[in-house]
């Protein structure tokens, strides 16, 4: 109960600050993820920004996926799995003891590869995640809301009670998304959201995300440098280090990282020379 | 066509390495599906062999036999089932040694008794009928011409040749008696029900409780593989030894409470071979069933579900409740199908711990002595009359239609929940 106090008025204190400019949404500190006795991620420094997207790249299994799930603790839930280091919200290391990982994910909320609506309705979908965490205003309105802020209410509206697997892939995605929204998290993260999504439903996608930055904090792992470049404002590249441990070689705003990438290993692999 | 076979055959050779063999590979596929289809024929034809033999034992000709023909009795037109309490009572007057009916009289007076319990007394009493020999179906359909020539004509007076359905409603609703004409099975049915719903009632709990933990909460590992393994040997063991337990276990350690006697609800002469017993006994014997097909569909629950509700900031039992169990309940249902159809059939853990061989009173609480349908069923095979014979299929089909229709409950309540989940 103390952790969520915790969390909920560091959480209301960020909102004053709103105004204030490149304040750290969250940030990594020498952060090292281990899954049994192997290194996934090695010393991890990573400042994200405030209402602003954020992407992660860097080839297969160099752990950007890990990084992402650090955040908000769902590496809890994969056994073997250990975290060394600290991740700051709020001011506060959300791998304290003290802190319950469930409250830690009430805030940070998370969108995954495979869209993964509930087999309810689409409005339980959202109502759901609301109830759980204590909602006590009106859920009509909630769900509405949500939906409008995901670009999805227009094509649902008549349709609020129907499963949401009848849904189409992308606007089954929009709906995860608008099942996080609802919770007013300060944080969304993304594990590649479109991968799983037909081209349409990503430029959806995508340019819900732009407007939702406005709003949101975002975190985005992509294997797609191009929607990298289009969505993100900043972008951190990833890369394996010689035991095969995740390693941060460089990050900045992406326009910089992308025009002129500092790290020889960066410009390789954003010109697609990966070696 | 012969060319462009001519074509394949060439092209199979001159590629070297490869030999077609289009012909050869063809018969054996042809040989494999004749054998499939042998194993299904034979399989089919089992089951028809078993329904044909439950079917032909169930009805057939019977030779009855009455003392006084009940057409005797009949007044002008109408049949001694119509006739008025008065005229029984005057039949009765009439036909029975006069001992019987001062007895019968200073139970209750005759007058006072109803039309029906009348009829019952004058049949049992006067018309006494009796089954001198029974046919199965069968014999009854095709052998008529020589069983009527082995009886000769005319057939001897108070014998008749008659039709008898073994399966009818009085059969369902009678209570177990010595008399095959009237012995029927609803005392076995309300035992069968209440050992089903005991059993249900501990083993559905215990077990979906068990598979949840072993699913969601146990860390893998040798323990725990350890606990799988038994329980997956627990649902192979034989039924008799689950009775053996149930005796020592249920009987007789825990007599006190089996019998009712800490209840106050014991019979005269308290002991533990009670419903309770029994249905836990069976309880415990299907257990490992459920658990197992509990287990099976939790774990066919994608995790990407748990991960979702994970993530809107849900703890482990609100995950498992609202989003685990719910999508594995028709799997979990089905499991409990299984469990139950096992329940209703299993009969030598029964009589290890003492289902009533005969027992003419229904069981009113758990703590009744008790028979169940395929305890009754057994018992009757074992008589020597060809009558019991009959009664024992008639007996075989009730059994079968009261596990159709729990399945069936089962089966509907499982399209329920999946189509509300959808909706």
């Amino acid at each position: 109960m103390n952790q969520t106090f915790t969390l909920v008025e560091s959480s209301l204190l960020m909102e004053d600050n709103r105004n204030g400019q490149g304040a750290a949404a969250i940030e990594a500190k020498d952060l090292c993820v281990y899954y049994g006795s192997f290194r996934a991620l090695r010393d991890i420094n990573l400042r994200v920004e405030r209402h602003k997207v954020t992407a992660l790249i860097g080839p297969s299994g160099c752990g950007k996926s890990t990084l992402l799930r650090a955040f908000n603790r769902m590496n809890d839930l994969i056994r073997d799995c250990r975290v060394e280091g600290q991740v700051l919200f709020a001011g506060k290391n959300i791998y304290d003891p003290d802190v319950d990982p469930v409250a830690v994910r009430r805030w940070i909320g998370m969108v995954f590869q495979k869209p993964n609506p509930f087999p309810k309705s689409v409005y339980e979908n959202i109502a759901w995640g609301a109830r759980i965490n204590g909602y006590r205003g009106k859920m009509d309105e909630l769900v509405e809301r949500s939906l409008r802020e995901a670009a999805l209410w227009d094509e649902v509206k008549d349709k609020l009670h129907v499963n949401a697997l009848s849904l189409s892939g992308g606007q089954q995605q929009r709906l995860c998304i608008a099942r996080v929204i609802a919770l007013r998290p300060e944080i969304i993260l993304m594990d590649e959201p479109t991968t799983a999504i037909d081209p349409l439903g990503t430029a959806k996608i995508e340019e819900l995300m732009r407007s939702l930055a406005q709003n949101y904090t975002i975190i985005i792992v992509t294997h797609n440098m191009q929607q990298a470049a289009r969505i993100s404002d900043y972008t951190a590249f990833l890369f394996l280090d010689r035991d095969r441990a995740g390693i941060l070689v460089e990050y900045g705003p992406t326009a910089e990282l992308f025009t002129r990438p500092r790290d020889k290993r960066t410009e390789d692999y954003i010109t697609g020379r990966f070696g | 066509m012969r060319e462009r076979q001519a074509f394949l055959d060439v092209a199979g050779r001159e590629g070297n390495s490869f030999v077609v063999r289009m012909p050869y590979r063809r018969t054996r596929d042809a040989i494999v599906q004749a054998l499939l289809l042998l194993a299904t024929a034979v399989a089919a034809l089992s089951l028809s062999a078993l329904t044909f033999n439950i079917i032909d034992q169930s009805f057939g000709l019977v030779l009855l036999e009455e003392r006084i023909l009940r057409e005797s009795l009949a007044v002008g037109d109408r049949s001694l089932e119509e006739l008025s309490q008065a005229e029984l009572v005057e039949i009765l007057r009439a036909k029975l040694r006069p001992n019987l009916l001062q007895r019968l009289e200073s139970e209750r007076p005759l007058p006072q008794r109803s039309q029906a319990e009348l009829y019952a007394l004058v049949m049992d009493r006067v018309v006494q009928p009796k089954i001198v020999r029974s046919w199965s179906l069968f014999e009854s359909l095709f052998g008529r011409k020589a069983i009527l020539q082995e009886l000769g004509e005319p057939l001897p007076p108070g014998q008749r040749l008659m039709w008898r359905s073994w399966l009818n409603p009085k059969f369902v609703t009678s209570p177990a008696g010595a008399d095959p004409l009237r012995a029927g099975v609803r005392t076995a049915i309300l035992g069968s029900l209440w050992l089903v719903a005991i059993a249900m009632a501990l083993a559905l709990p215990l077990g979906i409780g068990a598979a949840i933990y072993l699913e969601e909460y146990a860390t893998p590992g040798r323990a725990m593989r350890l606990v799988e393994l038994n329980i997956g040997n627990l649902a192979g063991i034989p039924s008799i030894i689950y009775g053996m337990l149930g005796l020592a276990l249920f009987v007789r350690a825990l007599q006190p409470l089996t019998s009712g006697a800490l209840f106050g609800m014991a019979s005269p002469a308290p002991n533990g071979r009670t419903v309770i017993s029994a249905g836990l006994t069976l309880g415990l014997l299907v257990l490992p069933i459920i658990i197992i097909n509990a287990q099976e569909a939790i774990r066919a629950v994608p995790s990407s579900l748990r991960l979702a509700s994970y993530a809107l900031g849900a703890t482990k039992w609100q995950t498992i409740w609202h989003h685990v169990l719910p999508s594995a309940l028709p799997g979990i249902l089905t499991g409990s199908i299984l469990a139950l159809a096992r329940a209703i059939g299993e009969t030598a853990p029964l009589i290890v711990v003492g289902a009533a061989t005969f027992i003419t009173v229904d069981p009113k609480s758990p703590f009744s002595p008790f028979t169940a349908l395929p305890v009754q069923i057994h018992q009757w095979t074992t008589r020597p009359q060809a009558e019991f014979r009959h009664l024992a299929a008639a007996a075989i089909i009730v059994l079968l239609l009261l596990l159709l229709v729990l399945n069936a409950a089962a089966v509907l309540l499982r399209a329920r929940y999946s189509r509300r989940q959808l909706e």
